[in-house]
């Protein structure tokens, strides 16, 4: 009897604490997203979904924007990240795990301060862009900061280590004696790579993709901080809307919807590609 | 392609090809190696402009260009008194959260380790909500309860929030090593005449503290430099990295790369204390 009651005793407490500020928060995240008022004279429930209509006219840019900048900063960590994740999984030896601790380094430092740093180095009189102007190899009104450039590429270094993690895992489980099957049956190096290692280290792909793909899309601080007025995401209107605004139900709209449209591209995306392993790949 | 594989070939390397191709194949190598490094010279940039930047004699409050080498900053990092206060915040806070993740990630981690029981595959779905769900909706949501119930945010809602988000990474950290326990130990501490509670203290917790301390030390370091959900549930009370945020504006001083500099420090030289008992443990 003891022994049945066990597990549930252990899981009681750490289960609650996920029951209630996970699962109730979206209850009540439901409920203020249909609510009407300001936050002077309160807010009431009236069911109006309309919120939801209005918050996706009002905002479809900025909703199409962090899709449009998720997608580039997504494919962008792919490009950088498989070659580093192929070398290190295949060529770095005893070394590995060195590298692998190099590239979890820079998580030592504060998000938000990396993300200032970058704003530093890239400011129109920074050290990177100053003495190219003052060499004449830019014109003097070039600038990054405040650009889709920027943005695009603050997302693609901060969660660029997410994207070399999953794939090193998914090519370190690579059976090097299917790699060297696969010469041995006169495949070239060329063949080996596109037939036998890439399509055994997808489901890594996938994992990073999930892995990424979604906190770029949510993310804020990136454009607040190195893009301009022209940059703003859709994080940045939930952040004002909450924070700033105090319009909780329009806020929560958003929020809403844009969760909305990640499970269901979570979903697709999971269901091409067969739900259990990317489920598996992304929570190992 | 040529013959078989010779048996000197390491057991990672991909299979020897005749000279012609060996040597295309080591300038493949060197420029993955290279890029390797370009990539992690990218990583470390503004590492290396945050620390050098705490050097850095600004005039102004804003840090931007390089103005000469000084130290006096560092016998000024308290000018900013209510920066101070934030980064104390920032610690308690994750210390606080860190103890009560731990605690409740472990029990759960073992619970899902060592037991199949109704329920385990909704809790397991949950935890993987907790893990995978954008900081933004989790923060946004938990903003949302708090006003619907009336209850102030501050430093007790962050210190809750942080163990939400935390608590299943230690969960997920635990159960590995709770997998891969040896059950036989425990069963000779259980002939060898010792209770379940002593069996569990004295034999199984030491067997799967490794995982608890990997577990807390990844809790705290998720705590400390969290800014979205920490930003939604803060109310008046102000971390490091939201007096940052709301100092871009208006510039950044010098005391907040030094005191950057002295976290990245302890978290350089705690992951490198952690990886070499680990090694050496193994």
């Amino acid at each position: 009897m003891r022994r049945r009651l066990a597990p549930y005793l252990l899981i009681l407490p750490g289960g609650l604490w996920l029951l209630v500020f996970l699962v109730v928060p979206m209850v009540f995240m439901a409920s203020v997203s249909t609510q009407e008022g300001d936050v002077v004279n309160g807010f009431a429930q009236t069911f109006r979904f309309a919120n939801y209509v209005d918050a996706l006219v009002r905002f479809k840019t900025q909703f199409l924007r962090s899709a449009g900048y998720g997608l580039a900063g997504t494919l962008l960590a792919i490009a950088l990240a498989y070659p580093m994740a192929y070398w290190i999984a295949f060529k770095a030896g005893a070394r590995k795990s060195t590298y692998l601790l190099l590239v979890l380094l820079p998580f030592f430092v504060s998000f938000v301060l990396r993300t200032v740093s970058w704003k530093f180095l890239l400011a129109d009189d920074g050290i990177l862009l100053q003495p190219l102007k003052d060499t004449g190899l830019l014109p003097a009104d070039f600038h990054v900061l405040q650009t889709a450039v920027a943005v695009v590429g603050g997302l693609t270094y901060n969660y660029l280590p997410f994207m070399v993690l999953p794939i090193y895992v998914a090519l370190e489980r690579v059976d090097p004696r299917v790699v060297e099957a696969s010469a041995d049956l006169y495949a070239t190096r060329r063949e080996t790579f596109t037939r036998v290692v890439l399509p055994l280290s997808l489901p890594g792909v996938f994992a990073g993709v999930l892995m990424t793909f979604v906190p770029m899309t949510a993310d804020y601080v990136n454009a607040a901080i190195l893009g301009g007025p022209a940059n703003t995401m859709i994080g940045n209107i939930i952040q004002t809307e909450y924070l700033v605004n105090n319009d909780y139900p329009a806020g929560a709209a958003l929020s809403f919807t844009l969760m909305a449209a990640m499970l269901i591209g979570i979903f697709a995306y999971a269901k091409a590609l067969g739900t259990e392993n990317v489920l598996e790949a992304a929570v190992r | 392609m040529s013959g078989p594989v010779s048996p000197a070939v390491p057991a990672t390397a991909a299979p020897e090809l005749g000279p012609v191709r060996r040597s295309r194949k080591r300038w493949g190598d060197r420029l993955l190696y290279g890029y390797t490094w370009l990539i992690l010279l990218w990583l470390f940039a503004p590492i290396a402009v945050m620390i050098a930047f705490g050097f850095n004699d600004t005039k102004s409050k804003s840090n931007v260009s390089w103005q000469g080498f000084t130290f006096k900053w560092w016998g000024r990092l308290g000018d900013y008194p209510d920066l101070t206060t934030a980064v104390v915040n920032s610690i308690t806070i994750a210390l606080l959260a860190t103890v009560v993740t731990t605690v409740l990630g472990t029990l759960m981690g073992i619970a899902l380790g060592r037991y199949r029981f109704r329920g385990q595959a909704a809790t397991n779905l949950v935890m993987f909500a907790a893990i995978s769900s954008p900081e933004l909706v989790m923060g946004a949501s938990l903003l949302s309860l708090f006003i619907s119930v009336g209850v102030q945010t501050g430093y007790a809602t962050v210190v809750l929030a942080h163990v939400l988000f935390s608590v299943s990474f230690v969960a997920v950290t635990v159960r590995a090593r709770v997998v891969g326990l040896d059950r036989s130990i425990e069963e000779a501490a259980r002939d060898l005449g010792a209770s379940t509670w002593i069996t569990f203290w004295r034999v199984t917790f030491p067997m799967i503290l490794p995982g608890v301390v990997s577990g807390a030390l990844l809790a705290f370091a998720l705590s400390i430099d969290d800014f979205v959900i920490t930003q939604f549930t803060s109310g008046a009370t102000i971390t490091f990295p939201l007096w940052i945020y709301g100092a871009v504006r208006i510039g950044v001083p010098p005391q907040v790369n030094i005191l950057g500099t002295l976290i990245f420090a302890v978290g350089v030289a705690i992951a490198v204390i952690n990886s070499i008992t680990a090694r050496r443990r193994a």
